[in-house]
C-alpha cells in the first residue's frame, strides 16, 4: 500500500512539473533574466549600435545631475499627488453610493464601469476631443456655469491636471468593484448598532465602515501608487510630454532614452531608480497600513 | 479596531427604536432616494456621455463635426469617416493584428494558466509553496524594470527572425506576433487566478479517477477543467481586454507599419489627424467596440453561471 502511495506521489510530482513547465520557463526568461540584465545593463553604456563598455556607477551619477530627469520626477510626483487621492475617493464614494443589492444599483454599476473597458488610447482620443478648447464638451459644460475653461492640453499649467482628470474617469470603476466587494463584508449589526446609538452617517462610516474595509483600501492604494509612478500611455498619446515638458513622466523619459535615442544602458539605470522608488513607497504603504491595523 | 470592539457593547435592542423612528424615516427616505437617483444619474452621464458623443461625432459628415458640435443626433448621419479610415490607411490590418494578439493570448493563458493553476492547487509535490510564492511575488514587479532587457531578449532570441543559434544576425522575434505573444503567454496572474479557482473544487473527484487509473492530464482535462468553466470565462475576458488594450509593449516591440496594433495605430492618428476628428473618433469606436461587446456578452454569461449554481 505504501509503495502504491509513493508511486502516486512520484507520478504527481512529475506531472506537476510538466504542467508548470511553460509558465516557469517564461518566468525565468522574461522576468528573472531581465531583472538581472537590467542591473548589469545599468552599469554599461550599451546603446544597441557599436561597442559598449563597463562604466560602473557613471549612469547613476549622470541621473543625479540630469535636469530633465528631475523635471520628470516633479511631473510624476505631481501626477501621483493628484491622482492617488482623487482615484481613491471617487472609487470609495461611488462604491458607497451603489452598495445596495437592487436591480437599479446593478445597472448603474455597469454604467460606472464602462470607461474601464475602453483602452487608454481610446480614452485619450475621446478626451482629446472632450478637451478641445473651442469645440470640446468640457469647456461647453463649464460655459453653462459662466466659467471660461482653459486651453487644457495646450497650457503647461493645465495639461497635467487634464491628464489626471482623464485617468480618474478611466480607472475608478475597477477600484469601485474592489470596494463594493469589501463593503459586503462590513458587519450590518455594527452599522445598525452605531446608528441606534445616534451616530451620524459620517461617524458610522469613520468608526465602523472604514476599519472593516482597510484591507481593500490598502490594496487599492498600492495599485494606484504603482500605476501612478508608471503613467505613460495618457501622456504619450495626448501631449507627447508637452507643452514645454510639463507632462513628461518618468516612464515616458525612460522610453524616450531607451527606444528613442537607444541609450539602453542609461535607460536601464533610470528604470532601476524608478523600481527602487516604487519599492520604497510600497513598503512604506504596507508599514503604515499594518500599523493602523495593529492599533 | 477599537471602534469595532466598543460599538456593540453599548448597543441597545434595536426593535423599540425602529417603531418610534419609522414615520420620519419615510419622508427622509424619499428625499434620500431622490438625491441618490440624481447622483447616480449624473455620474452615469459623465461616464457614458463621452462615448455617446464620440459615436455621434464619428457619424457626422466633415462639415457638421465642428459647426454643430453640441448636437447629439447628426443631421445627416454618414459612415464616410469609417470608410475613410479603411480607404486611407491599413486600419483593417491593425484590427487583424490586435485580434491575433488578443485571441492568441487568451488561448495560451487559459491553457497554460489552467494547467499550472491546477498543479499548484490539486497536485502534491515538493517545491509547490516556493513556485507559488515566486509567481505571486512576480506580480508585484513593475513592468518598467524588465522593459529594456525583454526587448533585448526578444531581439536575440536564438533561431528566430534570421538569428543564428547565438541570437545574432537578425531581428529575432521583434516585429513578429511572437514578440507580444511569447512573453505574456502564461502570465503569473493567469496561474494565480486559476489556482484559486481549482482550490475551491473537492479533491475527491481526482482521487476517485486516480484509483480507476486515469492519467493526471486526463483528470485535469476531463474532470476539473469542465468544472472551472466560469473561472475560465472570467479569465478569458480579462486576458482579452488586457491583450486588446495593451499599448506600451506593442509600441516598442512592433514598429513595422504592417505589424501595428489598433491601439498603436490609433495613437498615431491623434497627432496625425489633429483637425480631422471624424476618422480619429471612428477609429476610437472601432478600437473600443470588441472589448465593449465582450464585456456585455460576458456579463450575461457570468450572471447565468451564478444562476445555475444557485439552483443546484
Amino acid at each position: 500500500m505504501s509503495a502504491a502511495v509513493s508511486a502516486t506521489r512520484r507520478q504527481q510530482t512529475i506531472s506537476a512539473w510538466i504542467f508548470l513547465a511553460v509558465p516557469v520557463v517564461l518566468f525565468v526568461i522574461f522576468l528573472l533574466l531581465p531583472v538581472v540584465m537590467a542591473i548589469g545593463l545599468s552599469l554599461t553604456d550599451y546603446a544597441v549600435i557599436g561597442d559598449f563598455e563597463w562604466v560602473g556607477l557613471d549612469n547613476y551619477a549622470r541621473i543625479a545631475g540630469d535636469p530633465i530627469f528631475w523635471v520628470a520626477v516633479r511631473n510624476t510626483a505631481l501626477y501621483t499627488v493628484l491622482y492617488v487621492p482623487a482615484g481613491l475617493l471617487v472609487a470609495l464614494g461611488t462604491a458607497l453610493l451603489l452598495n445596495r443589492s437592487t436591480r437599479t444599483a446593478r445597472v448603474f454599476r455597469t454604467l460606472f464601469y464602462i470607461p474601464v473597458v475602453s483602452s487608454t488610447v481610446a480614452t485619450a482620443a475621446i478626451w482629446f476631443w472632450l478637451l478641445n478648447p473651442q469645440y470640446g464638451l468640457l469647456n461647453a459644460a463649464l460655459g453653462w456655469f459662466g466659467i471660461d475653461g482653459p486651453a487644457w492640453l495646450y497650457e503647461s499649467r493645465w495639461a497635467m491636471i487634464a491628464i489626471v482628470l482623464m485617468s480618474v474617469w478611466a480607472g475608478f470603476g475597477a477600484n469601485m468593484i474592489i470596494y463594493l466587494g469589501a463593503l459586503q463584508g462590513v458587519p450590518g449589526e455594527l452599522v445598525d448598532a452605531a446608528r441606534v446609538d445616534g451616530a451620524g452617517a459620517f461617524r458610522v462610516f469613520w468608526h465602523v465602515t472604514r476599519p472593516s474595509i482597510a484591507r481593500a483600501t490598502f490594496l487599492i492604494l498600492t495599485l494606484l501608487l504603482i500605476a501612478a509612478f508608471q503613467v505613460f500611455d495618457q501622456a504619450y498619446v495626448l501631449t507627447k510630454g508637452g507643452p514645454g515638458n510639463s507632462t513628461l513622466t518618468l516612464v515616458y523619459y525612460i522610453y524616450d532614452r531607451g527606444f528613442g535615442r537607444l541609450e539602453m544602458g542609461y535607460a536601464s539605470a533610470l528604470s532601476f531608480v524608478l523600481f527602487l522608488v516604487i519599492l520604497v513607497f510600497s513598503v512604506a504603504n504596507a508599514r503604515a497600513t499594518g500599523r493602523e491595523n495593529d492599533r | 479596531m477599537t471602534a469595532l470592539a466598543t460599538a456593540p457593547a453599548s448597543a441597545p435592542a434595536p426593535a423599540p427604536q425602529q417603531l418610534t423612528t419609522s414615520r420620519p424615516l419615510t419622508a427622509r427616505a424619499l428625499t434620500g432616494k431622490v438625491v441618490w437617483t440624481l447622483a447616480v444619474v449624473l455620474i452615469s452621464v459623465t461616464t457614458v456621455m463621452p462615448l455617446v458623443w464620440t459615436l455621434s461625432t464619428s457619424l457626422k459628415p466633415e462639415g457638421e463635426i465642428l459647426s454643430s458640435y453640441l448636437q447629439l443626433v447628426p443631421d445627416n448621419p454618414t459612415l464616410a469617416n469609417y470608410v475613410a479610415l479603411f480607404a486611407d490607411g491599413p486600419f483593417g490590418r491593425y484590427l487583424a493584428n490586435s485580434a491575433v494578439i488578443a485571441l492568441g493570448g487568451v488561448v495560451t493563458n487559459l491553457f497554460f494558466g489552467g494547467l499550472a493553476g491546477y498543479a499548484l492547487a490539486k497536485l502534491s509535490f515538493r517545491g509547490r509553496g516556493v513556485v507559488f510564492s515566486l509567481f505571486l511575488g512576480s506580480m508585484m514587479v513593475p513592468g518598467i524594470i524588465t522593459m529594456v532587457p525583454t526587448f533585448l531578449v526578444l531581439r536575440h532570441f536564438p533561431l528566430a527572425g534570421g538569428n543564428d543559434l547565438f541570437g545574432e544576425g537578425g531581428a529575432g522575434l521583434i516585429n513578429s506576433y511572437g514578440a507580444v505573444l511569447v512573453p505574456f503567454a502564461a502570465g503569473p496572474f493567469a496561474v494565480f487566478f486559476m489556482r484559486q479557482f481549482f482550490q475551491a473544487l473537492p479533491d475527491e473527484l481526482g482521487d476517485a479517477a486516480r484509483i480507476d487509473g486515469a492519467s493526471e492530464f486526463r483528470i485535469f482535462w476531463n474532470i476539473y477543467l469542465p468544472l472551472a468553466r466560469a473561472g475560465l470565462a472570467v479569465l478569458g475576458v480579462l486576458t482579452f481586454q488586457a491583450g486588446w488594450n495593451s499599448f506600451l509593449w506593442p509600441l516598442i516591440a512592433l514598429n513595422d507599419p504592417e505589424m501595428l496594433t489598433v491601439q498603436v495605430g490609433l495613437a498615431g492618428y491623434v497627432n496625425e489627424y489633429q483637425t480631422q476628428y471624424g476618422p480619429l473618433l471612428a477609429g476610437t469606436i472601432l478600437a473600443s467596440l470588441p472589448v465593449l461587446l465582450v464585456f456585455v456578452v460576458a456579463q450575461r454569461y457570468i450572471i447565468e453561471n451564478f444562476a445555475h449554481s444557485g439552483t443546484k
